[in-house]
């Protein structure tokens, strides 16, 4: 399938992702091309077929409903680019 | 609330989110808790960290199944879990962990009566997902903040069936919803708090005509009324734009409570593209015949049923039926009146009336079920005794139960104490003036 | 001191006491201080945490409580695999400063065998790759030929262990991650089944597929450490819950390992394309089967040819999804934005992913995107049960599947970077296996005209390491190839 640079700024803009005209010109032809191979799939018939979505059988993991976690809010900001005392600081959000 | 909706008829449906009274986290072993200081309930799982994994909590599942049952809905032995994609600074991976294409719960329905007549909502489905967390606004001129303490808090988000019509029928809905929520010991139904959120779907077409209108979403009704005024607003709005010449766009709106108006949302790019799929970290849910049937066994009388017993077997009206059973809690207490002192209907007025008064007066109805009672259901069964044996006039029990409140004494000490009892006839005196001499 | 030791053969000396390690951490330290300018392994030393983990090793033997396998051995990890306190990049400049408060699973237990953790070695950018050049941080260097990739992702752990490094490393298998850098720098890297190594705390690429396998001098030394890493890891949920093999019995039978063994031979993995040394090396290892008491038959993979698709339209839509969480507001590159948050976002995001991984996220959300889900995923979902279904078939009837591990040895730095599509397909004999989530080894079978190694793969059904571990221990008794190292590197300097 080709994809036309309306597309590719489309799927950018879902993936938050600032593309150059340069990126922009390179990616259509690129996943034009992969894309294309891709289709090759379509040659399969798949009617009937169970989609696989888990390779491996595993039972249904679960744990009990108790707090294990203690507080330690300054470890986990200090990876933050920008906090304000224990919140995460980020460009004003508009509802 | 009358409506002006001319040659137009409307359609409702509701999506409620649930947020699930569990001790921790859907996916991580942090505390569930409301209203802790700022990310103090976070670890790198529920701050989607690199490299971290879900596990899911038994509970959520136990908790889903409940609500599943006692709306009737068919519990899925497979169920799947989903990612939901999109941007969000409350969204810790860029995707919310909910499900999509096979819910635990399908073809539910709850059952509400409005102005007295009996109607069904059928459900969709009921799901379970995790919450996101919370962006805080205005805090500072052109920054926002985020708190992730509620991020992977377990929530049902429950979809009816637009079946409803009127904005009554959907607080009617809502209503009934909230307190099957409660009584199953599942959801505290704050409406402020966010543990009870609704959304609505509504549309409005042609009188006579079957296809659905433009739908539109509106967002933040924080309380019963809000639902009621929002859901008005905006199908006489819709009704205004069509009579006009108008089109609807397909949007979402925000309800503002002070204006008292809804406006589109201007943040939420206008193509949603979630983008779906199932979740390669998480196995599908499996769920035995052997745990739901545990569950049922287990599943506390319901609103529908105790009111139906309360009228049957108590011999209560429809009324005092209908305001006893809106909580658990009061409900419970109504019957431990009842057990120390068979009389039914005098204390459905004492609970009634000056019970859930102060109940208001003092917000002990804010909490998730009430354990501090003004007066312990024993004490006011005995006061209702007291009365049903004579002792005591009713003129004279208001005095006592007042005494009750602030003593937390018991009734008959009261009375003895304070020396109220009535002399409703002779035989008393005799007796004790017998005593009198007789100890002489 | 020599760091050109096995596991095995340093874990006897150091419990003898005969060498301490402390010495053997400075030695792999120095190794590294006096090769890496040419090879550019790592991205991250921590000598400071080796030489006490070290120290306390020492300490251990001493007061015979050195219970660990890995007591005092220089194992190197990948760059996408979490370490408590020391920089984890994903060889991604997005992460460029994120240090974790948290050890992923394998790393957890790495350490609790007592092993000695040197560094964090480079990768293509989280993963994606085959060839190291989509590191952020500069491509590593094939320590047989300086001009030659190491192959990718885990290029940094290949090339750590066959430039004597590290005596072992970890690595990560998406779609051939593990297998390609070890065949083409001539060591042994093995792909556990999927959910047998826990994936708690490795970035993840493609969470379907990732697995973290072992990278090591030869076949013994990777059943040594595969034993540490398996197991039930109750904070991953696709993780196994049931017993580890006996990984070390499963070695012991040396040669004789091979006999009654039943090999099938895929037709689909030979055949146009391929450099005749690789085709020559790995018939000549079905002639060294044959002569250890195995058979030797010809089998069908009938969907090899749309495994690449499959995989490409699967992975990346994962990854599309993995990788959002990169997003500028918690951790991570933030870059400056005089607009709103979606500038934020867009900005940080462009910043911060390479050209490879922007494609990928680009071809993955395309995948997803309203309208094209049927038509790809779901489609690749599918096709991916027949691909299963294949190998089901070909293990009715035999024990283990020997093929290719690339259709030529290590290309050189910048030779297939300007086709992406090349690039894909140089990967399809190692993906279909990751699509059947099965256990998979390389090791070394030859060389080629230019001396650069050859690898073989051997595939066993789903948790068959034991099997696979022994045919290739069969096969390395009955040769010599993994003594084979590449040239001193202490003298050569990267290429201008
Ligand atoms: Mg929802
Ligand atoms: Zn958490």
């Amino acid at each position: 399938m080709k994809i036309s640079v309306e597309q590719i700024r489309h799927v950018a803009l879902l993936a938050r992702l600032a593309l150059t005209p340069a990126e922009e010109e390179e990616l259509t032809t690129n996943l034009g091309q992969i894309l294309q191979h891709m289709d090759k799939l379509n040659q399969l018939d798949t009617s009937g077929v169970e989609p696989t979505a888990h390779i491996v059988a595993v039972d249904t993991p679960w744990r009990e409903d108790v707090v294990t976690n203690a507080p330690d809010t300054d470890a986990l900001l200090a990876n933050a680019p920008a906090r304000d005392d224990d919140l995460f600081l980020v460009p004003k959000i508009i509802d | 609330m009358t409506l002006r909706l001319g040659t137009f008829e409307s359609v409702i449906g509701l999506e409620v989110h649930a947020e699930l009274l569990t001790a921790s986290k859907i996916f991580c072993g942090c505390s569930a808790a409301f209203g802790a200081p700022p990310n103090q309930h976070t670890c790198p799982v529920c701050l989607g960290m690199p490299g971290m994994l879900p596990v899911l909590n038994r509970r959520v599942v136990e908790f889903a199944v409940r609500a599943g049952l006692a709306t009737h809905s068919q519990i899925a032995p497979v169920s799947r879990w989903a990612r939901k994609n999109y941007f969000y600074p409350d969204l810790c991976k860029g995707y919310q962990i909910s499900q999509f294409e096979l819910p635990i719960c399908e073809g539910g329905h709850v059952d509400i009566v409005v102005d007295g007549v009996a109607q069904r909502v059928r459900l969709t489905r009921i799901h379970m997902e995790e919450d996101t967390g919370k962006n805080i606004h205005d805090a500072r001129g052109n920054a926002s903040l985020v708190d992730f303490n509620r991020s992977g808090v377990p929530l049902l988000e429950i979809v009816s069936e637009p079946d409803m019509t009127w904005p009554a029928e959907a607080v009617a809905y809502l209503r009934t919803l909230r307190s099957t929520l409660q009584y199953l010991q599942i959801c505290d139904g704050n409406m402020e708090e966010g543990s009870f959120r609704c959304d609505a779907n509504v549309s409005v077409r042609p009188k006579g005509t079957t296809t659905l209108g433009t739908k539109v979403e509106i967002k933040n009704m924080n309380s019963f009324r809000n639902v009621e005024r929002a859901i008005a607003f905006e199908l006489e709005r819709h009704v205004r734009v069509l009579e006009d010449g108008g089109a609807l766009v397909q949007e979402t709106r925000l309800w503002d409570p002070d204006r008292e108006e809804t406006r589109p949302m201007r943040s939420k790019e206008s193509a949603h593209d979630y983008r779906y799929f199932p979740d390669p970290d998480l196995p599908p849910l499996v769920v035995s015949d052997a745990f739901v049937d545990e569950i049922r066994r287990t599943l506390p009388e319901l609103p529908e049923a105790r009111r139906g017993r309360f009228v049957g077997a108590l011999g209560l009206p429809d009324y005092d039926a209908d305001v006893l059973t809106a909580r658990r809690d009061v409900a419970d207490y109504f019957e431990a009146v009842v057990a120390t002192h068979a009389n039914a209907k005098a204390a459905s007025n004492w609970v009634m009336g000056d019970i859930l008064r102060l109940v208001r007066e003092r917000k002990l109805d804010d909490a998730p079920a009430i354990t501090d009672w003004p007066v312990a259901a024993a004490h006011l069964g005995e006061l209702i005794a007291l009365i049903d044996e004579d002792a005591i006039s009713g003129k004279i029990a208001k005095t006592v139960f007042e005494e009750m409140v602030t003593s937390g004494e018991a009734p008959r000490a009261i009375v003895a104490r304070l020396g109220l009892t009535q002399v409703s006839d002779e035989g008393p005196i005799i007796a004790a003036i017998d005593e009198v001499l007789a100890a002489n | 001191m020599s760091t050109d030791l096995t596991i095995a053969t340093a874990a006897e000396r150091l419990r003898r006491g005969d060498l301490t390690a402390v010495d053997l951490t400075q030695a792999a330290l120095d190794r590294i201080a006096a090769t890496d300018d040419a090879i550019h392994a790592f991205l991250t030393v921590t000598p400071d945490e080796a030489l006490a983990a070290a120290r306390a090793a020492d300490a251990a033997f001493a007061n015979g409580t050195a219970a660990g396998p890995l007591t005092g051995i220089p194992i190197a990890v990948k760059d996408v695999i979490a370490t408590a306190g020391i920089r984890t990049t994903a060889g991604s400049k997005i992460l460029a400063d994120f240090v974790p408060a948290y050890d992923a699973t394998v790393t957890r237990r790495l350490k609790d065998a007592g092993a000695v953790i040197v560094g964090k070695v480079n990768c293509d950018e989280f993963a994606m790759g085959s060839s190291n050049e989509n590191s952020a941080y500069g491509v590593t260097r094939n320590p047989w030929d300086l001009d030659r990739v190491p192959g990718g992702s885990s290029g940094g752990s290949a090339a750590a262990v066959a430039a004597g490094q590290a005596l072992a490393s970890l690595g990560t298998d998406t779609g051939g991650s593990i297998r390609l850098p070890a065949s083409y720098t001539g060591i042994v890297g093995m792909k556990p089944t999927y959910g047998r190594v826990s994936r708690f705390g490795v970035v993840a690429y493609a969470s379907s597929l990732d697995q973290v396998g072992p990278m090591t001098r030869d076949v013994t030394d990777c059943a040594l450490v595969l034993s540490i890493l398996a197991g039930h890891d109750p904070r991953d949920s696709t993780s196994v819950n049931r017993p580890v093999g006996d990984y070390a019995a499963a070695v012991a039978g040396g040669v004789a390992g091979a006999r009654g063994l039943r090999i099938a031979l895929p037709r689909e993995y030979f055949g146009e394309g391929m450099q005749p040394a690789v085709e020559q090396a790995v018939r000549t290892a079905a002639t060294t089967f044959r002569d250890a008491g195995a058979t030797v038959h010809d089998a069908s993979l009938p969907h090899t040819e749309h495994a690449v698709g499959t995989y490409y339209i699967l992975a990346t839509a994962e990854a599309s999804s993995n990788l959002a969480r990169y997003d500028g507001i918690r951790y991570g590159l933030r870059a400056p934005t005089d607009g709103g948050l979606l500038d934020l976002y867009r900005r940080t995001r462009a910043a911060g992913f390479g050209p490879e991984v922007k494609r990928r996220i680009m071809l993955g959300t395309y995948v997803l995107s309203s309208g094209y889900y049927d038509a790809y995923y779901l489609k690749a979902q599918k096709v991916r049960t027949l691909i299963r279904r294949d190998f089901e078939q070909v293990f009715a009837g035999a024990d283990v599947i020997m093929t290719p591990v690339a259709p030529t040895t290590a290309f050189r730095i910048g030779e297939k970077t300007a086709d992406p599509l090349q690039m894909y397909l140089s990967d399809v004999f190692m993906i279909s296996i990751n699509l059947a989530g099965l256990p998979s080894i390389v090791l070394p079978c030859g060389v080629d005209e230019n001396g650069m190694p050859i690898g073989l793969q051997i595939v066993g059904p789903p948790f068959g390491e034991e099997i696979v571990l022994r045919a290739a221990r069969s096969f390395e008794a009955a040769t010599t190839w993994h003594h084979l190292r590449p040239p001193d590197l202490a003298e050569r300097k990267p290429p201008q």
